[in-house]
């Protein structure tokens, strides 16, 4: 069946618009939304974005953006799964400018099926309850008459005597950078254990996109993200030892949290900072560095005259085990993509670089190491590179599988790996960073690489903490090399 | 190419505003810039293909030509054939779109055509102001809106 709804909001169109086309952006305006993540951390303007929402009602209904034109100002969508019986449903919203007046034409219209002897009722659902319920609401919303939408009012923590005040950069839900935006936070005097620190300067690393967009549950919305910063402790809790008031301190740890001018966090993943590492270094840095230094020392011990397999060798992590590996006597190939990286790579200290081409990726390992292969190899880019990494292993190597840019590995067998007495490790950094003992043994062979010079950290990216959207677009969009870090503004 | 759009609310159901202007020679029935009008060849008007000639109230003569008409979505598409406007390539559309909020109608006149550079600002505006809006205009005297 068919429903079709149209209506005339007294706004110019490009302000009806402007909410329209927000897909994940429905339930701000819309009284029948509760709530909408996007998946697999898309856009809202991503056509094939999945929308995944939960009704007023507690139901749950899936759509994905099937087409969105800023030219026509026209959208579709389909409904993925719902809760709500509607099948085959493909709705579009249309908008056109009426110039007689500066107005706008809304239309509102989808196909559907509903089972049998449910059409009045599910017809009358989507028209009145959907279509024209969002029609009010819009015009509600940017409607001349009824004047402006309120700005969001700032959230605060409950203010306990002795709290500082500060800013924050929080998600109210999953989503895409937009998601970003400041809030009023209010920094608790520091308990049994505890540290409160004025951060000077935040790093922005990968993960903290996970964190944003879902794909990790690193926090419940609303929440602020951030894994590291380096700062000055404004005062430390009973019983913390090892930090005083005044001292520079940095860390890199969960809980998540670190967007912010001003923290109250515990105290015992919490560094201090040495004199000659500044705070944008640190904080740019230390996630990256202590990663390495726990996956050349711990997680496989490199020895002089290993042959060291590095994949995205100009990358954050990679960078640092090239250089760092050199150090320690290995020779290094990194695997890369791209001319301009195998350049990095080598600056980085990689004495050999493969890139994609006629040959596989073990092929051109085994010819560098005459039939040898690599004795470890680090990659992080998971479902792609799996397979060529274990073909490129020397006998009784070691594959250390440390992320996934390309996609989750999934499930693989393991007797092929006999053919070469292959280990397969799967760090996870809290494992490996998670009791201060650990995090002081890695600080110190961190800040002393880093004193040395046998590890660069290149922060080439500072954004304002208000800024911190235009940080993980840059990000995203793979427009960053080094580190980037957040400035309190 | 220069384009034209002018859009208005007629406060009348969309067939009954259809009904007055999908006869493709009754544009002095409604239209205040058309004195006479008549289908060459005594095709019926309603026929695609067909061509009106029509007289402006200010003497100018044009001809168009019928180049699609749906009773399904309300809205018709011609060409001119010959006029003293100085316009080529000259295709217009005029759409009636249901809006249920109100049984009104949502009326769109859009038109594309070449014309030299430094006269398409001032057609821009005799055409969309003068005939699109001028003939809206009389459409919503004559239904309200």
């Amino acid at each position: 069946m068919k429903v079709c709804r149209s209506t005339v909001i007294d706004a110019p169109v490009d302000a009806v618009w402007d909410v329209l086309r927000d897909f994940n952006g429905h339930y701000r305006w819309h009284p029948a939304v509760a709530r909408s993540d996007l998946e697999d951390g898309r856009r809202t303007d991503q056509v094939g974005a999945v929308r995944d929402f939960r009704l007023a009602g507690g139901e749950r209904v899936r759509e994905r953006l099937l087409s969105l034109s800023d030219r026509e100002r026209h959208l579709r969508y389909a409904i993925v799964s719902s809760d709500v019986p509607l099948e085959n449903y493909v709705a579009e919203v249309r908008l056109k400018p009426v110039t007689d007046g500066n107005r706008t034409f809304w239309s509102w219209s989808s196909r559907f099926d509903t089972p049998p002897g449910r059409e009045r009722e599910l017809a009358g659902l989507v028209a009145e309850g959907v279509y024209e319920a969002g029609f009010d609401a819009v015009r509600a919303r940017v409607g001349r008459a009824r004047g402006l939408a309120m700005p969001r009012p700032p959230r605060r923590t409950a203010a306990v005597a002795g709290s500082i005040d500060g800013t924050a950069i929080s998600i109210d839900r999953y989503g895409s950078a937009d998601e970003l935006h400041p809030v009023s936070v209010s920094a608790p005097p520091p308990g049994p254990g505890q540290v409160r620190i004025a951060q000077r300067a935040i790093g922005v690393n990968f993960i903290d996109v996970y964190c944003r967009s879902g794909y990790f549950r690193l926090l419940e919305p609303p929440g602020v993200p951030g894994m590291e910063a380096a700062g000055e402790a404004i005062d430390a809790g009973e019983g913390v030892r090892h930090l005083r008031a005044g001292q520079r301190v940095a860390y890199a740890c969960p809980p998540v949290g670190a967007y912010t001018t001003v923290r109250t966090m515990d105290a015992a993943l919490v560094v201090p900072l040495p004199d000659s590492i500044d705070d944008v270094t640190a904080a740019g840095g230390l996630l990256k560095g202590m990663a390495a230094e726990f996956l050349l020392h711990t997680v496989h011990p490199v020895r002089r005259g290993d042959i060291v397999l590095v994949f995205a060798p100009a990358g954050g992590v990679g960078r640092l085990l090239c250089q760092w590996a050199n150090h320690l006597g290995a020779t290094v190939i990194g695997a890369t993509s791209s001319e301009e990286k195998a350049r990095a790579a080598r600056a980085a200290g990689a004495h050999h670089v493969v890139v994609p081409g006629p040959a596989s990726l073990e092929e051109q390992v085994m010819e560098i190491t005459r039939g040898h292969g690599a004795d470890v190899i680090y990659d992080a880019v998971g479902r792609d590179s799996f397979d060529h990494s274990v073909a490129a292993l020397a006998v009784r190597g070691h594959l250390v599988s440390y992320g996934q840019a390309s996609g989750d590995i999934g499930a693989r067998e393991i007797g092929p790996l006999a053919e070469r007495s292959a280990t397969i490790s799967r760090p996870n950094y809290g494992h490996y960073t998670g009791t201060p003992e650990q995090v002081a043994a890695i600080t110190r062979r961190l800040f002393d690489a880093i004193e040395r010079r046998i590890l660069t950290i290149e922060v080439n990216h500072r954004f304002a903490l208000s800024d911190a959207a235009a940080a993980h677009r840059a990000l995203e969009e793979r427009r960053t090399t080094g580190s980037i870090v957040l400035v309190p503004d | 190419m220069p384009d034209v759009y002018t859009s208005s609310i007629i406060d009348a159901p969309a067939d009954e505003v259809w009904r007055v202007v999908r006869d493709f020679n009754a544009l002095p029935a409604w239209h205040p810039l058309i004195a006479e009008s008549r289908i060459e060849g005594g095709a019926p008007s309603d026929q695609v293909g067909c061509v009106r000639a029509f007289r402006l109230k200010d003497g100018g003569f044009i001809r168009e030509r019928l180049l699609a008409l749906s009773d399904f979505d309300y809205c018709c598409t011609y060409s001119i054939l010959e006029s003293p406007m100085g316009v080529s390539d000259y295709v217009a559309t005029l759409r009636f779109t249901p809006i249920t909020d109100g049984n009104r109608t949502f009326a769109e006149w859009s038109a594309q055509f070449e014309c030299p550079p430094d006269r398409s600002a001032e057609l821009v505006e005799q055409i969309g102001r003068g005939v699109f809006q001028g003939g809206f205009d009389a459409l919503k005297r004559r239904f309200g809106g």
